[in-house]
């Protein structure tokens, strides 16, 4: 099944974007978006994988001794998870603030933005 | 200095400004720190306006690559930065808005966070960072990143004043769309580098055309994922829901960079990334990008159109107009010829300029009377002679007046589009210019009647003034800006050489194999010319019309006595538009289905 | 909408989505495969600029502008919180209550902390050598902060943790990464090349400016996530409404 990864990575999305739609709970929302996020991490990591290979830091290995992974894709995450974790971050204090305001953090019950 | 080695410097002295203004906030005054900021926005401007004069010709393509990462036979493994008049004209047009915004929010907020009065500052300058990275850059991955800048920053500044219920609510909200469209098209890079090894726009492109024939379903796929994240960001239908709740509840300034360039950003991400990318023999073919871009675009068109007029708060009113716009915005890339692209050219540049305008007049009315309804404020502005002959004009400017920049890239947009897209046109920009003037003539000159509130709607009543308290003389900033903006909108109509700057800018945005060519093999080529975008006589006449049809939807909705009740056939549209973020998210997958749909 | 239509709105997304990236995913390249062409061309730029962890210099030389707007994103998002968890106009500071922690969990919390504290400075220092470098490393130093909090209690913390001070580290962070990076401007080099002598493979010293841009995120990062779980940590110990507790006496 070579395409089981990728499939993962397709997977995790959906059910983060399921998780998203159906939520009753704003701080449960913002969780399902960091499902949807992880899905960027495992289809990135699973494209740059090489079968029988190791980190590509070369401090104890020879360079060409061994196959490594991709590194683009695994600097690529790491930017990818800074920037998941910093909007994350900024979400919740807006979920803090809404729940303040409107004494609720259940979607449903938040009711100022119509039409 | 070459204008290649400017271009970091356009994204990096605002970053620079940003950290100055963060590392001694504590210790500056508010006075201080607001100059401070206006300082570094303004060099911004300065650079980008250097870089933007000292190009040798409208269809240069001057490239850095960052790091000094040169290509070698084609394949590197750095950054490029491409300032073709296009992104740096972007880059430009983002870096002068920025100080109109900060000059119209001097000594602004009533409640700067204690110590911390340079924050508001700080953060209006990563956003211009952001936005002008994204207009400069020629690498995918680092799109994103400067996608995500601006997001990030935009989100903060839209939930600013954190003591509105709204305003922090429209914020998260805001915050989940973009930020799931961002993964998207995350997802879509990923599939794209697993296709071609490769992350920049050009070298993505050019492994692509290597593989010719029709496209796989990994293009396809790659392409509705990466255009999901832009288009969310350009509000097409349907994933503009955010867009309204976010610019309802922002602060003015923040709405007039929010609906004046950023929302453009999406669209010219999605047309530099078809035409970098996907325009060659491996990419999508022509016809099926331009049913896909034709078939949102006009969706988008209508409803915000329908939604724009059915509004009464004011800056909902504008939100949805900045929709409609955004939807005629993409039937002009749909054409997918140098025409179409200078006409979108010239009208988002006007647009800017109109849209920020008008938001900034809408400001005012918010700061003198606490207040942003149709109704409640009418005929309150008879005492504000001045904002109300701006609100007028910038109405009219909407609809498409010759000779303002609007009408022109109206004009040159509807006949590159040609056929039923000239009415569609003439309809729309009628119907979002007459919502302004009905606004307008209720508020400013006070005809037709008060009617009772509708509880299913967001009303602008009760809301809080953004200054301290509320203003009882306009300061002359808040005068001053808008007029600008509008002499601005106006020249854009008027300058000839801005024309056949534009009009080079497009020819050579829309060669693929030139961009290639250029930032791998430091190859130059001459795209072939076309004409420049021009005034025409049924320009012209088309332009009038919809003022004269603005002007008269105006006049018929303020003499109809208003009811209640908004009209019947609206109520389920209105209806969808819920600020339920289960319910964006819902439409956000079905618009990448329909998206999809439209491809194959 | 209602909560039936939403769920039907879904359903069509959910299956058109799944139905293009699966179609698509049957044309991927098979997982695991050989080619690799961006990577293996930056572990061999990564080799000839003498920096042992291609990651950290495929992070801090060749898409070094990726991290900066990266940097710049955490740095947003730190001034965006301090923005939005502000004491508001009707709230008010209670000084935080002296906390009883359990004699096994202090002991083992002030044990870790300087522990804690030395392995993220290696990490930040390390990072062109092995995995690791200045996000990884700045979050651990920030989190070895905060065990103070657990050994002892708040008030401690705030003691080692004046947040005005800390915010002006992760502006100078944010402003080393930008001046190392118009340095080479001077040597007329482009924006942020590495333009420092490469040094010796596998040492230290390796790596040009990797170490230094390594080491400006990491004084970022430390600061940034100290000011971040400050603004949060303040909203739940020490921020309370103030008509609450009107309201609560009447």
């Amino acid at each position: 099944m070579s395409v089981l990864p990728y499939l993962c990575a397709g997977w995790l999305f959906l059910i983060g974007c399921y998780g998203l739609a159906t939520s009753r709970n704003l701080i449960h929302a913002v969780g399902c978006l960091a499902v949807c996020q992880s899905a960027t991490y495992v289809l990135l990591l699973a494209v740059g994988y090489r079968h029988g290979g190791t980190a590509p830091v070369f401090s104890d290995i020879a360079p060409g001794s061994r196959p490594v992974v991709d590194p683009v894709v695994q600097a690529l995450t790491l930017t990818d998870i800074v920037i998941g974790a910093t909007v994350t971050a900024l979400l919740l204090s807006l979920v803090i603030q809404i729940a303040k305001r409107h004494r609720t953090v259940d979607p449903d019950e938040l009711s100022e933005l119509r039409g | 200095m070459t204008v290649a080695r400017m271009l970091p410097l356009i994204v990096a002295t605002p970053l620079f400004g940003a950290a100055v203004l963060v590392g001694a906030g504590r210790r500056l005054p508010r006075a201080a720190a607001e100059v401070l900021g206006l300082l570094f926005a303004a060099g911004t401007a300065a650079l980008a306006l250097a870089a933007s004069a000292a190009l040798p010709s409208s269809t240069a393509r001057p490239v850095e690559w960052v790091g000094g990462w040169r290509p070698h036979g084609g394949a590197s493994v750095g950054i490029v930065l491409v300032g073709d008049r296009t992104g740096l004209g972007l880059a430009t047009l983002v870096s002068l808005l920025v100080p109109a915004a900060l000059a119209y929010a001097w000594r602004y907020f009533d409640e700067p966070p204690r110590r911390h009065a340079a924050s508001f500052p700080a953060l209006v300058l990563l956003f211009q960072a952001g936005m002008c990275g994204f207009a400069l850059t020629g690498d995918l991955f680092n799109a994103f990143v400067f996608f995500e800048l601006m997001g990030v920053v935009a989100y903060a500044l839209t939930g600013y004043r954190v003591e509105e219920a709204r305003a922090v609510q429209g914020g998260l909200v805001f915050g989940v769309v973009n930020s799931l469209g961002g993964y998207t098209t995350l997802l879509g890079i990923g599939l794209l580098y697993a296709r071609t090894g490769e992350l920049g726009l050009a070298q993505i492109g050019r492994a692509l055309d290597a593989r010719p024939g029709g496209p796989d379903a990994l293009v396809i796929a790659a392409f509705v994922l990466v255009a999901t994240g832009l288009l969310v960001k350009a509000a097409a239908v349907p994933f503009h829901f955010w867009l309204a709740d976010a610019h309802a509840v922002a602060p003015t300034p923040v709405c007039m960079l929010l609906s004046g360039v950023m929302v453009e950003l999406g669209v010219y991400g999605t047309a530099r990334v078809y035409w970098t990318v996907f325009a060659g023999p491996g990419g999508i073919p022509a016809p099926d990008a331009h049913r896909a871009l034709l078939a949102l675009g006009a969706l988008t068109a209508v409803l915000g159109a329908v939604m724009c007029w059915q509004q009464r708060h004011l800056k909902r009113l504008l939100a949805y107009s900045t929709v409609a716009h955004t939807g005629l915005f993409l039937i002009g890339l749909a054409v997918l010829t140098p025409e179409g692209i200078g006409g979108v050219a010239l009208y988002v540049l006007a647009h800017a300029g109109v849209k920020a305008a008008l938001f900034a007049c809408v400001g005012v009315l918010l700061d003198r009377f606490g207040s942003v309804d149709e109704h409640e404020l009418h005929g309150k502005g008879r005492e504000l002679p001045w904002v109300a002959g701006m609100f007028g004009i910038g109405g009219l400017a909407l609809a498409g007046l010759p000779p303002f920049g609007t009408a022109l890239g109206k004009a040159v947009t509807e006949e590159a589009a040609g056929g039923w897209a000239t009415a569609l046109f003439v309809a729309v920009s009628a119907v979002t210019g007459g919502a302004v003037l009905r606004a307008g003539a209720r508020v400013f000159l006070g005809l037709g009647s008060r009617p009772p509130g509708s509880p299913e709607e967001t009303t602008g009543e009760g809301e809080e003034p953004e200054t301290r308290r509320l203003l009882a003389r306009i300061p002359d900033s808040m005068l001053l800006v808008p007029t600008v903006l509008l002499a601005c909108a106006l020249a854009v109509g008027l300058v000839p050489g801005l024309r056949t700057a534009v009009g080079g800018a497009a020819d050579a945005f829309t060669d693929h194999a030139g961009y290639l060519a250029a930032v791998l093999d430091g190859r130059t080529t001459e795209p072939a010319p076309t004409p420049a975008p021009h005034w025409t006589t049924p320009g012209v006449v088309w332009g009038l019309l919809a003022t004269v049809l603005a002007g008269v939807l105006a006049l018929l909705a303020v003499q109809r006595p208003v009811r209640g009740e908004p009209v019947r056939w609206t109520v389920p549209l209105r209806r969808l538009h819920s600020g339920h973020v289960g319910d964006y998210v819902a439409w956000f997958l079905a618009g990448v289905t329909l998206l999809a749909a439209l491809l194959v | 909408m209602s909560m039936r239509l939403r769920l039907w709105v879904l359903a069509a997304g959910v299956l058109g989505t799944a139905t293009l990236f699966v179609l698509a995913c049957a044309e991927l390249p098979g997982f695991g495969g050989t080619w690799h062409p961006y990577g293996d061309r930056a572990v061999h730029a990564a080799l000839a600029r003498h920096t042992a962890n291609t990651i950290a210099s495929v992070n801090f030389d060749q898409r070094a502008l990726d991290t900066l707007g990266e940097e710049s994103i955490l740095f947003g998002s730190v001034l965006g919180t301090l923005v939005l968890l502000r004491q508001t106009r009707d709230e008010r500071r209670l000084p935080p209550e002296p906390a009883r922690v359990a004699p096994p969990v202090r002991r083992y919390a002030l044990i870790a902390l300087p522990v804690t504290l030395l392995i993220g400075l290696y990490v930040v220092a390390h990072g062109q050598l092995s995995p690791g470098g200045g996000f990884q490393g700045g979050v651990v130093v920030a989190t070895s902060l905060h065990l103070l909090y657990i050994a002892i209690d708040y008030r401690a913390l705030e003691r080692i943790r004046p947040v005005g001070l800390y915010e002006v580290a992760d502006a100078a962070g944010e402003a080393g990464y930008l001046l190392i990076g118009a340095a080479a401007l001077l040597t007329g080099a482009a924006f942020l090349t590495n333009f420092l002598p490469y040094g010796t493979f596998n040492t230290l010293s390796s790596g040009g400016t990797v170490p230094l841009l390594n080491a400006a995120i990491g004084v970022e990062v430390a600061a940034g996530i100290v000011v971040l779980l400050a603004r949060f940590l303040d909203q739940a110990v020490e921020i309370v409404s103030g008509r609450d507790e009107a309201e609560d006496e009447t």
